[in-house]
């Protein structure tokens, strides 16, 4: 897949518009890239001297390489539904030139050997990957992990994602100890004292097919005692996973008003579906958190263009088939979402609710290195890491989930047609993905 | 595979009404104490993921009166026990030269899943909280017995109706013909959002307003173990709840007493009350056997 494996050699990207967000550009630019890093930007051909390759952008747009705040690598442990290797192909599929993997994994990642071991080049991962770590050891909400150590090994953050961690004594501990080393927390905020046997969102849905349903209040609740407690500590750093509902949101916006260092990301399944499309025990629509309410979805949609949402990240879950396609309570939670993530967008968020471009593009860059601290990447500013997506956003387009490079199928997005999509992934000055 | 097998009834939501109508009639014609041989030779597959007794015997006496050799096959002492999911256990009935399959299953939805992966009917005995079709359509049988017409019908359904097959499935049915139901419970047993189920839903909780003028009364069982860890205790729940003679006579004179079984004398009705004339509960038992003798001889193209 790599054409060249060393970070050595220069690529111009000529014609096309750079939306930077970080940097304020929105303008048509030459990009330059060499030795791995952004070297020059400038007018159009305004840069001076020779480049081993080029690349013809015209009528595209160039970007920061997009990064994703939650993906499910499955390794080490279930390597049957994902490997490194496939999950960050399709994330290079996708446009991610970055992504932060979620310790649930088997064993959980929660001590820096794994976090080591993850980073591997053995792993044959194709893009960046940045390790999260569990909160606590094996994620069982009762001992920390040695956050320094992991930080060390290079985990970007901490979390006990697919469970939250509930007791409010461990929460505030976690964030305590975190804020000492400037590392954010990231929570799945879920109230599961509230959600027990519970497949589905809270609502006529659910009562009509007969499923237990989630209440918002087990999100929000979470949400809302987290800022609380992040409050607690200066420098304390709160992420909120996949938010996926409009109290929620509102505790975000509390937090965020009153100058609490809070974040949160959005999924693209939760920003364009709703409970309804469940439909008749589609366990293609099951994910944790639920598909919510028409009502959430608006809130999700005024919060992305608002500002007040952060990042979308996918929560890209892969399943195999025995885990899915069986009874609908005992499907296992989740989708595939990173080769549909930017058509979505563009399909949903830019062309459906005019949300700009830029905004869009910044959801997918400058606004998860908020999130965690990825030095030199989310922004093409001279200097940076040369990661770059350049995309198509009037390119219409069909996903055939039998063609994603993803080892899972597990997505509702099977034969949707989106508009806007990936023209080249390039991670370090390397082309990793081409269409 | 994907198409759904012709004959196969897996709820009520989704039904023409004049396919519910067809199949009453056909019910009428059916009589398990004169066997036609309609099903000679036909296999039909009783699958049970769950105990049942008036369901299950219900079903294989109906097939049996037809003709047909059934095979009962339960959860427990099968390779079901043994991690075999419901997919392959379906494939193997197949194998076995189904051709129906019957399933009762505690997870709802599951009776679809596999109508879409068989090319024979599937026939839903029950699925979780979801629906129970055949008991609404022997309950319906039941009710034209005594009445002339669904449309207009003070229909009242009293009890753990979030947790009801019976009661989705019921209100389904009856909603489609015009029948004004009025759902009765506490908020854990009856959440406002019921109403959303169908159109012209009412709720109250009190079983007194409920019960009043009311033509039919369906009363539903309660499982003390769903009571365990609510708000509401359980005397209190048969003291504000439970179906007494003195309530029963709010209702119209002529007014119908159904409960889907198994009846708990003494927590959701009082001894008094399911012995009493207006009381249909054996009428109900009896019903089930010629609606689901209609119900597999049209699965099984039979029907004349
Ligand atoms: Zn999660």
């Amino acid at each position: 897949m790599a054409r060249d494996k060393s970070n050595l050699g220069s690529l111009l990207i000529r014609g096309g518009r750079l939306i930077d967000p970080a940097s304020k550009i929105d303008a048509l630019m030459d990009v330059l890239l060499r030795d791995g890093r952004v070297a020059e930007i400038a007018l159009p051909n305004k840069i001076r001297g020779g480049a081993n390759e080029k690349f013809d952008a015209r009528g595209l747009i160039i970007a920061p390489g997009f990064i994703d705040l939650h993906v499910h690598l499955r390794e080490p442990g279930q390597v049957y539904k994902e490997t490194i290797a496939t999950g960050t192909a399709a994330a290079a599929a996708g446009g991610f030139t970055s992504v932060c993997c979620m310790p649930n994994t088997q064993p959980i990642l929660d001590s820096p050997e794994w976090i080591t071991w993850l980073q591997q080049s053995e792993r044959g991962a194709v893009v960046n990957v940045f390790p999260v770590a569990a909160a606590t050891h094996a994620s069982k909400g009762a001992v920390l992990t040695d956050f320094r150590g992991l930080q060390r090994a290079g985990a970007v953050a901490v979390t006990d994602d697919g469970k939250p961690i509930l007791s409010d004594d461990i929460m505030r501990e976690t964030l305590r100890v975190a804020s000492e080393i400037n590392l954010p927390v990231i929570q799945h905020a879920e109230d599961t004292r509230m959600t027990e046997n519970c497949s589905i969102n809270d609502g006529p849905t659910a009562f009509r097919l007969g499923l237990r349903g989630m209440k918002a209040a087990a999100e929000a609740s979470i949400v809302e005692r987290d800022v609380q407690l992040a409050q607690q500590f200066t420098g304390a750093r709160l992420h909120v996973a996949h938010l996926s509902t409009a109290d929620a949101l509102k505790a975000v916006r509390r937090g965020k008003r009153s100058r609490v260092r809070v974040t949160c990301e959005v999924t693209p399944h939760h920003f364009a579906l709703i409970d309804e499309n469940v439909g008749e025990y589609d366990t293609n629509f099951k994910m944790n958190p639920p598909l919510r309410s028409a009502a959430d979805r608006e809130a999700l949609l005024v919060a992305l263009a608002d500002g007040t949402v952060d990042a979308i990240a996918t929560d890209h879950a892969p399943h195999a088939p025995h885990e899915k396609i069986i009874e609908f309570e005992r499907a296992l939670f989740g989708i595939i979402g990173l080769e549909t993530a930017l058509g979505m967008a563009i399909t949903r968020l830019h062309r459906e609710q005019k949300i700009p471009l830029a905004r869009i593009v910044e959801l997918f860059t400058a606004g998860p290195t908020r999130v965690v601290d990825l030095r030199g990447r989310g922004t093409l500013a001279r200097g940076s890491y040369a990661d770059v997506t350049i995309f198509d956003p009037k390119k219409r387009w069909t996903f055939d989930a039998s063609k994603s490079l993803s080892k899972s199928r597990n997505t509702p997005f099977n034969g949707w047609q989106f508009t806007g999509k990936v023209v080249a992934t390039i991670v370090g000055g390397v082309i990793q993905y081409r269409a | 595979m994907n198409r759904i097998a012709r004959g196969s009834l897996l709820g009520i939501e989704h039904m023409e009404a004049a396919e519910i109508v067809g199949l009453l009639k056909l019910a009428r014609r059916m009589n398990p104490f004169k066997p036609r041989p309609l099903l000679r030779g036909k296999r039909v597959l009783l699958l049970f993921y769950e105990a049942s007794t008036r369901t299950r015997s219900s079903f294989e006496i109906a097939a049996k009166s037809m003709g047909a050799m059934t095979t009962l096959v339960l959860s427990s002492g099968s390779s079901i026990e043994k991690g075999e999911s419901l997919l392959d256990t379906a494939y193997t009935l197949r194998a076995v030269g189904a051709d129906l399959i019957v399933v009762r299953h505690p997870n709802a939805g599951a009776p679809l899943l596999m109508a879409k992966h068989l090319d024979i009917p599937v026939v839903n005995a029950g699925d979780g909280m979801h629906e129970h079709p055949t008991q609404a359509l022997l309950d319906a049988y039941t009710i034209s017995r005594h009445k002339k017409s669904f449309k207009g019908l003070q229909v009242v359904i009293v009890g753990d109706i979030y947790h009801s097959r019976v009661a989705r499935s019921a209100i389904h049915l009856l909603s489609k013909f015009g029948a004004r139901i009025t759902l009765c419970g506490p908020p854990e047993f009856l959440p406002e959002l019921a109403t959303s189920l169908a159109p012209g839903l009412h709720i109250t909780r009190s079983v007194e307003e409920a019960a009043r003028k009311a033509d039919v009364i369906i009363v539903l069982r309660v499982q003390k173990e769903r009571l365990a860890g609510m708000k509401i205790k359980l005397q209190d729940y048969i003291a504000r709840y439970q179906m007494t003679m003195t309530r029963l006579k709010l209702a119209k004179r002529d007014a119908l007493l159904m409960h889907p079984g198994p009846i708990i004398r003494g927590l959701e009705l009082t001894w008094e009350v399911a012995d009493c004339p207006q009381s249909v509960i054996v009428e109900e038992v009896r019903n089930g056997v010629p609606v689901r003798m209609a119900i597999l001889a049209k699965a099984l193209g039979r029907a004349r």
